[in-house]
């Protein structure tokens, strides 16, 4: 049995739910959301484990693929050097989850990693290059 | 009743200044009025800490012996502008690294060199009579260098648009990664605490005021590029979108990274954080109104930047207050919100400089000449040499 951490994105027209439901039917792949943001009619982006046989799992992630589904492999976590940070929130506007805010009253960058789905997107968006990912 | 610069200066010299940060202001306005507060306020501090493009800085070597008339420079592999006199050089904040690409660019030699890091310089020249050297190669830091001093052709923006995506792919823009389909939107203004949105219509601010910049003390120098004062404004005189600008210059030499920083915005290119802080005496009753405006009177226009096109329709107006709550409507769509220039550097700004005012370290200077009051920005056309 292999285990693989991947981020799905779903472009709005894209119906999530199915498409992993098939995954476990068809494919006879486990499929576990980890983590998700998903509203109807904007992207979404979920985090999942999928647990099967190794040849099953790459058949179930080429078919999302063809569904429309950018796939991506998972980090492991991400390192954020909040000594430079300036908490400018530039990053902030690619979160989805809202793992990384800058708000009121104090206006200082706060990352809450229960939130984060590891889908990396603060890398390129931090002006300062502060955010680092690991895998 | 009304009070002088001079009058201002006195009351800091003996220490005696009241002085509040443009936030303060706000809520003494709006708890006992302008008038009282004009009364009891002399100077109000603003601050902002956003990413401004346009700005660079002047360098002046020295001279090696035997003399170079450098014609090409490259700071840690950063090409600067070298057409100037022998070992003058401009840093550009956007040229990037010849090796590293956008990673690295003159912003970040600029805060190298704020940092008292040492930075390779290479340069080569095509050799006269009284410049015989060719070639050079040597490591410089601030302290080694003759002068070097920050000229930004455009600071410190009288407000700025905020920015969404219609399009159905992810854009790369200097107002930050935009999401698809209205996937978000940025904006790029301390708001109440910003400079030119706290003097609308330039009373106090203009050529020769003594300002904060990036820790040190600077002046207005100009006023910016693109400077447009002729726009639509609010009640309040606030613009609704971008207008005036700053032409700003300071000594590099005192300047401190916690205020100035280099940038780089992912697929779009370099850029500098930018420390502002003006100090805006509180003349009259007129000053403190103006000074006491809240985020929620501030509008900007929003704009569809996957639109690529030198005017945008704007899709709507929306005040600061709502910007910061964290998400706006645009039509029936909630749309997250991003700040792109830090509120929390800002406001130290505004602080850091009403203690030097308290401390009578800063005194007030009174403009040598206003900034234009009027005027639009023209456009540049591709047109033959007849039809000019
Ligand atoms: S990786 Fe970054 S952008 Fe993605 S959820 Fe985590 S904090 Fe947010
Ligand atoms: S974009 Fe970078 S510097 Fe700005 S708040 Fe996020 S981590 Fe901090």
């Amino acid at each position: 049995m292999a285990k693989k951490r991947l981020v799905l994105t779903f472009p709005p027209e894209v119906v999530e739910r199915p498409v992993v439901s098939l995954m476990v039917k068809e494919y006879d792949v486990i499929t576990n959301i980890l983590r998700a943001e998903i509203h109807e009619g904007e992207i979404g982006r979920m985090l999942v484990e999928l647990e099967g046989e190794g040849k099953k799992i790459k058949a179930g992630v080429e078919h999302l693929k063809v569904m429309g589904v950018q796939v991506e492999e998972a980090i492991t976590d991400i390192e954020l050097d909040e000594e430079l940070c300036i908490s400018c929130g530039a990053c902030t506007a690619v979160c989805l989850p809202r793992a990384l805010k800058v708000q009121a009253p104090d206006w200082e960058l706060g990352l809450d990693k229960d939130r984060c789905i590891l889908c990396g997107f603060c890398v390129d968006a931090c002006p300062l290059q502060l955010i680092k990912v690991k895998f | 009743m009304a009070k002088t610069y001079q009058e201002i200066n006195q009351r800091i010299s003996r220490g005696e200044a009241v002085v509040l940060t443009a936030e303060e202001m706000t809520e003494l306005v709006k708890s006992d009025g302008a008038k009282k507060a004009a009364a009891r306020v002399d100077v109000v501090t603003t601050g902002t800490f956003g990413p401004m493009c346009s700005s660079g800085a002047f360098v002046n070597f020295g001279h090696s012996e035997p003399p170079i008339k450098m014609s090409k420079v490259w700071l840690n592999d950063v090409p600067v502008c070298a057409d100037l006199a022998a070992v003058d050089v401009y840093i550009g904040a956007t040229a990037m690294s010849d090796t590293e690409g956008m990673a690295y660019g003159g912003a970040h030699v600029i805060q190298d060199l704020i940092e008292g890091k040492r930075v390779k310089l290479r340069s080569t020249a095509y050799g006269t009579d009284c410049y015989p050297l060719r070639e050079i190669e040597t490591w410089v830091d601030k302290d080694t260098i003759n002068q070097a001093y920050l000229f930004n052709p455009r600071n410190s923006y009288q407000n700025y648009a905020c920015a969404t995506n219609s399009s159905d792919r992810t854009i790369y823009t200097y107002m930050g990664v935009l999401l698809p389909n209205f996937g978000n939107a940025t904006y790029c203004s301390a708001g109440q605490l910003s400079p030119l949105l706290n003097d609308p219509l330039y009373r106090t601010i203009g050529l020769g005021t003594r300002i904060f910049l990036g820790g040190a003390a600077g002046y207005v120098a100009w006023e910016g590029t693109q400077h447009k004062p002729t726009v639509e404004r609010s009640p309040g005189g606030t613009p609704v979108g971008p207008a005036a600008s700053l032409a700003l210059i300071g000594d590099l030499k005192q300047m401190d990274s916690r205020f100035i920083r280099g940038a780089r915005f992912h697929r779009y290119g370099v850029s500098l954080y930018v420390g502002v802080g003006i100090p805006i005496p509180i003349l009259d009753e007129e000053m403190a109104a103006y000074t006491g405006v809240a985020d929620a009177d501030i509008v900007t226009s929003i704009f569809d930047y996957s639109q690529q096109s030198r005017s945008r329709d704007p899709l709507g107006r929306i005040d600061y207050e709502r910007l910061r709550s964290g998400s706006i409507k645009i039509g029936e769509k909630k749309v997250p919100t991003a700040p792109l220039s830090s509120y929390k550097v800002a406001r130290r700004i505004a602080q850091t400089l009403k203690a030097w005012i308290t401390e009578s370290k800063f005194a007030l200077t009174e403009p040598l000449q206003p900034l234009p009051s009027e005027g639009t920005v023209l456009p540049l056309d591709v047109r033959t040499e007849e039809g000019i």
